[in-house]
Formats: structure tokens, C-alpha cells, sequence
């Protein structure tokens, strides 16, 4: 059993959310600010957290920043309606695990919450190609190439998830386990949290301007 | 002509005057002050023409006039005469061009700027000096020491350079006064054209969400009664809606990304299957670049039509040499051989279209398993 907090300030959109999770999801409670998702993930110590982007009092990144900064074990899977880029890849860059639209069917989301919770990434499709657009049009020399650039075998398990493969598919598909393919988004997802490259974080700003 | 009594600073002449020549009375105020400096002139077109117009008649008592006003344009007459008594210029000559050229070069500024807005000129030039009179005090002291020396230095020394300090002094007086005028006039300035930008932004923001986000409701609920419709609408108005908020402004006739979006939005509307597009990259469109769009185009077609898949996938990633588009659902699939010869769909639209464009397509399909269909195209070199 998982147990998860949902974070949104909606209250009609977190009614749904815990009605369409499996069996194997336990939601121990809500949370419709900052402030509220704070305290809460102290008192009820959840397994993940489904935070919402945008809300009242700083947002997801700022939940983030107080609860990682804390040092508390919990782990979090964005939840959003934003595609924008800024969002997505700030909230992963914040220490979210994973990032999915809210148009995710309920079982799809039940899988991304067991995922996270058994410490994996979740990669939606457009979450991946902001990766790949914002690793390769970054050309400027890097301070750490391990951490700069993207494997051949990355860059294609990246491609597969943005082409609507789920995890399963990508791995028969590369005649790897389903293990392997996970490894591979973890490795990206350490990446891209870890980066230090500033122009992360400016491609996706930059990206709204064109 | 009549003098209206309403927004009158002295008898209303100016104004009078100004309304039957369909001019800012502005003007015609500058340029009593103006003529009034060159030989008193202007007093005196002025006293005439108080004489022989008459008052417009109105009921009620006279409105009061704007002291502010009046103090300014005084204020420049003072600054004019005195320009002129220093340096010769009012008293005929060439130098009297000097006031000509400065004057109308002024009243071409006034012209240019907004009524409401040089009304606040005139009355927050006065404001500003009343609010910061020690600065104004000290500017004028050094004008009137400035003055004086000037005199004493003609009449006595009558040197060129010790002339030319005064009046340097003078200069620096009048700008000691009108420098905070000016900065406050900059700043205001600034302000209005920042609180302009955000207007237009909030009023495009409105006109947006009016035409189509309304709109698109009133259609919901007039069609309530049709769960296909109304998922059609929503579906479509989320996707216009995310365009506009997300997505960078790209002409769909001119680059790749931009393109897909536009095809698979119109898939969308006319088949009511939803299409996550991901787009890597993005390039200027050519002619193999067009032909893979209809073949994508073609591919999606099927997808939504027989494939009875939930939601397609199309993936298109932009690299310096080629593009590839991904089109892929998790439909019923079908078997290739099965597929009539004289299907056009799949063997001519797709395949075909390509190859006759030098680039390639693959499909890779089983009954039960999806369809994906790959196309690639190598980009022209520019």
C-alpha cells in the first residue's frame, strides 16, 4: 500500500484524483496551499506527494524547497496542467521524481505513484522531449561532460517515452528489461537535477519568448 | 468669436481665438507670450482682442481659473524677457531669430504632445517648484546674482569671458530649477508607457478568452445532450488555449513544428481523437518537408479512423540532416498483406509520396498491437 498525499488547490480536481486511483494507492490526505502541503507531509509522513504546479503561496517549487531543504524522505510526482516548459522543468529541477499531465488516465497514474514510490522516474512524453530539445540545443562547453550530455542508449529510451511507448514496450523494444530502461530515466533525471549548467534552466525560460 | 469663461486663464482670448482658427489655444497662448516678449507686442493683440469679443454668455457663476496655469505661462514670459533683455536679442536683429526658432521649435513640441498631457505639464511644473523651494530659491538667487554680475560686468568691465561666466551662472540657475521638472516630466513618462504595454497585454488577454473561451462554453451547454461534441469542444479549446499560452508564436505555413500542431489539430476537430504531439526542434519548411506532411497527415487520418485507439501519439524531431516523424496509436493494428492493392492510404499517400520525395517510411503494425508509422526526410541544404 502507498500512501499519498494530493497537493492541489482545486477541490473538485482532488476529489477526482482519489477516486480514480487504485487499489493499491492509499490517500492519507489533502492539501490546498503551501503552507497546509507543509504541515501535512510532516504530520502524515506520506510515501509521495502529487503536487500541483501552480498554487497559492509560491507553488509546487516552493513545497519542494521547503520539505527537500528539511531533509525529509518523501518523494514527489508533479501533477499539472501546464505544459510550459519553465513549469515542467523547474518543478523536476526542484526535486519532483516525475512529471505528468493532468489528463492522465487514472491507471496510468496509479503506475507513475508506484514508480515514484519505489524510488523510479516518471517521464511523460512531452517531459521528454523538453530533455532531449534542451540537451541538444545547449552547445556552450560544459563544466561536467558526465553530467552535461546525454548517452546514445539514454537519448533512445527518451526518444521511445516521447513517441508514446510505455516502459514495458520501450524495453522489448531495445531487448533490455524493464529494470534497465528505468536505470536509464533515473540517470536522466539525476542529470537534469543535477546539471549545473545555468542554460537548463534559461533554455526554458527562453523557450516562451521566441 | 466669443470668449468662453470656462477654462479661460486670463479673459479667454487665447481659447476663443484658438476655437475659431480649430487650433490648440496652447498655441495661441505660447505665442501671446511669445509676442508680448518681442517689443510688448503681444499685450497689446491681446488687450484688442479682450476689447472687441464679446463674453460668451453663460448662467451660473464664472468657473475659476487654473492659477497654475497662469503662473507657468507668466513664468516663461519672465524667462523670455529676460533672455532677451541680456542678451540684446528682443530689441530687434538678428538676434531676435533666436527666440523666433527656439519659440516655434516649442510650440511644434506642444503640438505634438496630448492636451491632457501638457495641461499637466503647466500645472506640475508650478507644483514641483512650490514643493522644492529651497532648490528654487538658490536657482534663482543665482539667477539674479547672475543677472547682476552680467550688468556690471558690461557696463564696467565689458569683457567678453567674465560675460560669458554669468552667464553660464544664469544657465545654470534656470537648469537648478527645472531639473527636478524634468526628471519628475521623464519619469511620467516612463511610467505611463510601461502602464500602457500592460494595458494592451490585459486587453488582448480579455479579447482572447472572450472570443473563443466563451464562446466555446455557450456551445457546451447548448450541446450537453452530445458527449461526443462536447468532449470535441473542450478538447479544442484546450488545445487553442494552450497554443496561445504555451507554445512559442511560429507561423504554421512556414516551420516544421508549428505545421504538425496545425495538422493534427485539424484531425483532431474532424475525428474527435485526441493527438499528444511532441516536437524536438523545429526548421523552416521546404519542399520534402511539405510532401512528409501530407504523409503524416495521411497517417494520422488512419489512425483516428480505424485504429479505435484512445489517443495518438506523434513524435517529430528536427536534426541538422533529416527529420523524423513518429505516428503511433495502441489500436487494433492490422496485417499489411491484408491491405488491398488498391488501397490508397497506406501504399500511395504514405509510402509512395515519400519515396517520390527521397525520404523513406516505415510502418509497423500487428493485429492487436498498434500501428506506428516512421518518416523520414532528409532536410535541403540552405
Amino acid at each position: 500500500m502507498v500512501k499519498v498525499l494530493i497537493v492541489d488547490d482545486h477541490r473538485l480536481f482532488r476529489s477526482g484524483v482519489r477516486a480514480e486511483l487504485g487499489p493499491q494507492i492509499e490517500v492519507v490526505g489533502e492539501a490546498e496551499d503551501v503552507e497546509s502541503a507543509v504541515g501535512a507531509i510532516e504530520s502524515l509522513e506520506p510515501d509521495v506527494v502529487l503536487l500541483d504546479v501552480h498554487m497559492p503561496g509560491g507553488g509546487g517549487q516552493e513545497v519542494l524547497r521547503r520539505v527537500l531543504g528539511s531533509g525529509a524522505a518523501v518523494r514527489f510526482l508533479a501533477l499539472s496542467v501546464s505544459d510550459a516548459a519553465e513549469d515542467v522543468i523547474g518543478v523536476i529541477r526542484g526535486g519532483a521524481r516525475g512529471y505528468v499531465t493532468k489528463t492522465i488516465s487514472g491507471r496510468e497514474l496509479t503506475d507513475a505513484i508506484v514508480r515514484v514510490a519505489e524510488g523510479d522516474a516518471v517521464f511523460s512524453p512531452r517531459l521528454a522531449g523538453f530533455v532531449l530539445d534542451a540537451f541538444a540545443s545547449t552547445e556552450a562547453p560544459s563544466i561536467d561532460p558526465e553530467l552535461d550530455s546525454l548517452t546514445t542508449r539514454e537519448r533512445e529510451v527518451l526518444r521511445l517515452i516521447a513517441r508514446g511507448y510505455a516502459y514495458k514496450e520501450i524495453a522489448k523494444e531495445l531487448f533490455i528489461s524493464v529494470k534497465t530502461v528505468e536505470t536509464h530515466v533515473s540517470s536522466v533525471l539525476r542529470k537534469l537535477q543535477l546539471s549545473n549548467r545555468h542554460e537548463l534552466s534559461r533554455w526554458a525560460t527562453a523557450r516562451r519568448l521566441v | 468669436m466669443v470668449r468662453p469663461l470656462r477654462g479661460r486663464l486670463v479673459a479667454g482670448v487665447a481659447q476663443g481665438a484658438a476655437a475659431q482658427l480649430r487650433l490648440d489655444p496652447v498655441v495661441l497662448r505660447l505665442a501671446f507670450v511669445l509676442l508680448s516678449v518681442l517689443d510688448g507686442l503681444g499685450v497689446l493683440a491681446y488687450a484688442a482682442l479682450w476689447m472687441f469679443t464679446p463674453r460668451e454668455r453663460q448662467g451660473g457663476p464664472a468657473p475659476g481659473r487654473d492659477w497654475g496655469q497662469v503662473a507657468a505661462y507668466a513664468v516663461i514670459g519672465m524667462a523670455l524677457t529676460a533672455f532677451g533683455w541680456l542678451t540684446g536679442a528682443s530689441s530687434g536683429g538678428v538676434g531676435t531669430w533666436s527666440i523666433a526658432v527656439g519659440g516655434i521649435g516649442a510650440l511644434i513640441l506642444w503640438q505634438q504632445a496630448e492636451p491632457g498631457r501638457r495641461q499637466r505639464w503647466m500645472t506640475d511644473a508650478v507644483r514641483q517648484v512650490r514643493r522644492s523651494w529651497i532648490r528654487t530659491g538658490i536657482g534663482l538667487l543665482l539667477v539674479v546674482v547672475g543677472a547682476i554680475g552680467f550688468l556690471a560686468a558690461q557696463g564696467k568691465l565689458a569683457e567678453a569671458r567674465a560675460g560669458l561666466a554669468f552667464t553660464a551662472v544664469v544657465v545654470g540657475g534656470i537648469a537648478l530649477i527645472a531639473a527636478p521638472w524634468l526628471t519628475a516630466l521623464w519619469k511620467e513618462l516612463q511610467k505611463e508607457r510601461r502602464e500602457r504595454i500592460r494595458q494592451e497585454e490585459r486587453a488582448e488577454m480579455a479579447a482572447h478568452v472572450h472570443d473563443s473561451v466563451l464562446h466555446t462554453l455557450t456551445l457546451i451547454q447548448r450541446n450537453a445532450q452530445d458527449p461526443f461534441e462536447v468532449t470535441r469542444l473542450a478538447r479544442s479549446q484546450e488545445r487553442e488555449l494552450r497554443n496561445w499560452l504555451y507554445q512559442p508564436k511560429a507561423d504554421a505555413d512556414a516551420t516544421v513544428a508549428a505545421a504538425v500542431r496545425r495538422v493534427a489539430a485539424e484531425i483532431e476537430d474532424e475525428h474527435g481523437v485526441p493527438i499528444e504531439i511532441v516536437c524536438v526542434g523545429d526548421c523552416d519548411l521546404d519542399d520534402g518537408l511539405r510532401a512528409m506532411l501530407h504523409a503524416a497527415r495521411q497517417a494520422m487520418v488512419n489512425a483516428a479512423k480505424y485504429a479505435e485507439a484512445p489517443v495518438i501519439s506523434v513524435y517529430t524531431e528536427v536534426e541538422p540532416e533529416e527529420v523524423t516523424v513518429f505516428v503511433r496509436d495502441r489500436g487494433k493494428g492490422f496485417t499489411m498483406e491484408e491491405v488491398p492493392e488498391d488501397r490508397m492510404g497506406i501504399r500511395q499517400s504514405i509510402i509512395g509520396r515519400m519515396e517520390r520525395h527521397g525520404g523513406s517510411a516505415r510502418v509497423r503494425t500487428e493485429p492487436g498491437d498498434g500501428t506506428e508509422v516512421m518518416l523520414t526526410m532528409k532536410r535541403e541544404r540552405p
